[in-house]
């Protein structure tokens, strides 16, 4: 970790000390500054909380929110809702997958994009829907995904 | 629906209104918006603009609505950034309005008024007319009037004796009655409780409580003020997922401006009544939506649910006594209060008063937010509210509660939402998404694709659900590969009823519900996929094949450039042919040809 990673995760933990039940937060919050979880980060927050690297590393892993790799520049999360399934997401996955070269959940090599299927985004009658960060796309079509990927 | 077409306060000021949830930026909104603001200032109209939460006409987004003296109240849509100008010049400057964008209006016609006619707004009272980010807009539709009541002329007994005869029953899917579980709260022993507003709203096809979180987040709060108040909690929380960056940030906003006017805090109405709500995001766990796993993940553990009892009305969250409400319940009790229990239970049947609110999505017309009286028909419901099917094709299913519900066919369509109703047809009411399929949904491919789901979702803890499951999801995706054997069927019969009773919550439980219900309903798909390998709805990929029509192909070469895997071979001007050995079945060839030369079988 480098100082400004200790410096940043510090900072969190300061926030959260003396709190119980805080440990989802914390991580959420960490992994917002620093962009995923590494090993060490997760070691050195269980030895300023006490919290066993156990009992972290079954958090972190049980949520799928969390990474333990580091992530793209841009976050590309596809909707697999069941609006979207039955207006074919499958086929706009398949168009990002192809696009840039990538599996469900990895990054391209340039780190440019990382991409994850997700289950709902909740924005159904737009389906199908992906969003690249905080923006959301509706109705899309292949032709349209390869578009929107090329302003990015 | 008066309220959302003649609601006028200011009367002799223009307003317009722009709708701003998710939908409603994802199609656009904020660029609309941004074109509205750079059109008032340069024309300088004393008008004023406003953000709006959902109106429920996702369909038509984005949506305007201009107030003005002249024309009344008008809503246009869906607008697109580019027709800002013109629609506002019309309507503000030369007041010759563009009534070909109008959805419907006071005063100048429009046909999209039938959407909103068989609906009963009370928890989406305020959704698309207030600015959710403004408690001041609350306060003017009578917020917090409901808590101030309760605090002043009300004892906790007598609020939960109100809810319990209102009839309210939980929205979140099970629909235990609200009161009684506010009663067990209220009379576990302690003085330490705790108040949670479950957000955690997980369901594929549900934006129910996000449209409510982030259209009129104030009366959440307030339902929860007043359930505190009964059951004796001095701290909240709201657990809401973090997939919904708006719905949080306007509760963020909302719990503010709550505490800043003395709504949130200590001495609520000068009353010895305290109360505190944080946030908890989650963080990508649908089992967190049953409550036990819920206490688990705020407590900052994995989210696995426990055993019951001890329910968590006597031992919930770090051991105290727990009431968990869904937020589309919370969102109910401010008006039950306000307009008394009588006046609610005058909506909905015997067993299920009031509205549900249901997210209408698939194949429909108008897809979008719809709030109707329990009792309402399937039938009603999807053709009269929601316009009935895209492209007038046939109706196929309706699938109603999720990954933990049931497709419902056309010979059931007269069944009406109401909880027992709907239980009955092996589906459940849920938390209200409601997903219609036409003909060219595949029921195999469905069951397959919630399996999926609850596989993915299914936390590990309990055997049958963890392992079940999976070996359902083998079976479901061999038969759709073609590769199903004529015994699958007893199979998944008996597999599912193993998963069903052997599961701890609600999410095994479930889980073979959508298989079970396409199993009885939809047999006939089954054996067509396992005996003639054969998709009938074709969308199986190893079941359909893509075929050139030789009288119809001009050899335009579209197809062949378009296809991914160079499949597609034939001279220019001549009939072209697909190499099935290499064809993928993307599709791609058919969405390209203009000259409908490919058919798939």
């Amino acid at each position: 970790m480098t100082d400004n990673d200790l410096a940043k995760t510090d900072e969190v933990l300061e926030q959260y000390k003396d709190r119980a039940g805080n440990l989802i937060p914390i991580l959420q919050n960490i992994q917002t500054k620093l962009g995923y979880l590494s090993k060490e980060t997760i070691k050195y927050i269980s030895t300023k909380t006490k919290i066993p690297v156990s009992e972290i590393y079954g958090v972190v892993t049980f949520y799928t929110q969390f990474r333990l790799q580091p992530i793209g520049k841009n976050i590309i999360r596809i909707c697999h809702g069941t609006a979207c399934h039955v207006a074919n997401a499958s086929k706009i996955a398949d168009t990002i997958f192809e696009e840039l070269n990538v599996k469900p959940g990895g990054t391209t090599e340039d780190l440019k994009f990382s991409v994850e299927v997700v289950a709902c985004l909740g924005c159904c009658s737009l389906a199908p829907v992906m969003m690249i960060n905080d923006k959301v796309y509706g109705r899309l079509t292949s032709e349209k995904v390869k578009k929107i990927l090329a302003e990015y | 629906m008066e309220k959302i077409v003649g609601d006028n306060l200011e009367s002799n000021i223009t307003k317009i209104k722009v709708g701003l949830a998710s939908c409603g930026i994802a199609a656009g909104g904020l660029e609309v918006f941004d074109k509205i603001d750079k059109f008032l200032d340069k024309s300088k109209l004393n008008v004023k603009l406003e953000k709006t939460g959902c109106i429920g006409m996702c369909y038509k987004e984005v949506l305007v609505e201009i107030d003005d003296e002249q024309f009344g109240s008008t809503m246009y849509g869906p607008v697109k950034p580019e027709d800002v100008d013109e629609v506002l010049q019309a309507h503000l400057i030369d007041k010759k309005p563009k009534t070909e964008k109008v959805l419907f209006s006071d005063k100048l016609g429009g046909k999209e008024d039938e959407v909103l006619k068989h609906q009963t707004r009370i928890v989406l009272r305020n959704c698309g007319i207030i600015n959710p980010e403004s408690i001041d807009d609350y306060l003017e539709q009578d917020g917090y009037k409901a808590i101030q009541q309760v605090l002043t002329e009300m004892k906790p007994e007598d609020v939960i004796e109100e809810i319990k005869k209102s009839g309210l029953r939980g929205r979140g899917g099970a629909g235990f009655p609200t009161g009684l579980k506010w009663q067990f709260a209220h009379q576990a022993k302690g003085d330490i409780k705790y108040i949670i507003c479950n957000a955690d709203e997980g369901d594929p096809g549900a934006f129910m409580d996000r449209s409510v979180l982030e259209g009129d987040p104030h009366s959440v709060i307030e339902g929860m003020l007043i359930a505190a108040y009964a059951i004796g909690a001095n701290q909240g929380y709201i657990y809401c997922r973090a997939e919904y960056p708006l719905a949080l940030k306007r509760l963020r906003i909302a719990i503010k401006q709550a505490e800043e006017r003395g709504f949130l805090g200590n001495n609520i109405f000068d009353s010895d009544f305290n109360l505190k709500i944080d946030i908890k995001e989650g963080a990508g766990a649908f089992v967190c939506g049953e409550e036990t796993a819920m206490i688990a993940s705020i407590e900052g553990k994995r989210g696995m649910p426990n055993i019951r009892p001890p329910y968590p009305a006597n031992s919930g969250l770090w051991g105290k006594p727990t009431n968990i409400n869904n937020v589309e319940t919370f969102a109910n009790i401010a008006w039950i209060i306000r307009n008394g229990a009588s006046e609610f239970a005058k909506y909905g049947t015997e067993k299920s008063k009031g509205t549900k609110v249901f997210a209408l999505t698939g194949k429909i017309k108008r897809g979008g937010l719809v709030e109707v009286p329990m009792g309402m028909t399937l039938r009603d419901v999807i053709f009269k509210v929601g316009g009935g099917i895209i492209g007038d094709k046939k109706f196929k299913a309706v699938q109603l509660g999720g990954p933990s519900g049931g497709c419902i066919p056309e010979s059931l369509l007269n069944t009406p939402v109401d909880y027992d109703s709907l239980t009955a047809t092996g589906a459940i009411m849920g938390s209200g998404g409601m997903v219609v399929m036409d003909e060219t949904t595949c029921m195999v491919d469905m069951a397959r694709f919630f399996l999926n789901f609850t596989q993915n979702e299914s936390c590990g803890k309990c055997t049958f659900c963890r392992i079940g499951t999976k070996r359902m999801l083998e079976i479901l995706t061999r038969i759709t590969e073609g590769k199903g054997k004529s015994s699958d069927i007893d199979l998944l019969y008996d597999l599912s009823d193993k998963v069903k009773k052997a599961s701890l919550c609600g999410l095994g439980q479930t889980a073979p519900n959508p298989v079970l219900t396409t199993l009885k309903y939809f047999k006939d798909e089954y054996i067509e996929h396992i005996e003639n390998k054969h998709c009938p709805a074709g969308v199986c990929k190893q079941l359909i094949k893509y075929e050139i029509i030789p009288e119809k192909c001009v050899g335009c070469q579209m197809c062949k450039k378009v296809c991914p895997v160079d499949a597609i071979s034939g001279e220019r001007k001549s009939v072209h042919k697909i190499d099935q050995e290499k064809c993928i079945k993307c599709g791609a060839c058919m969405d390209t040809c203009k000259f409908d030369a490919i058919r798939k079988l």
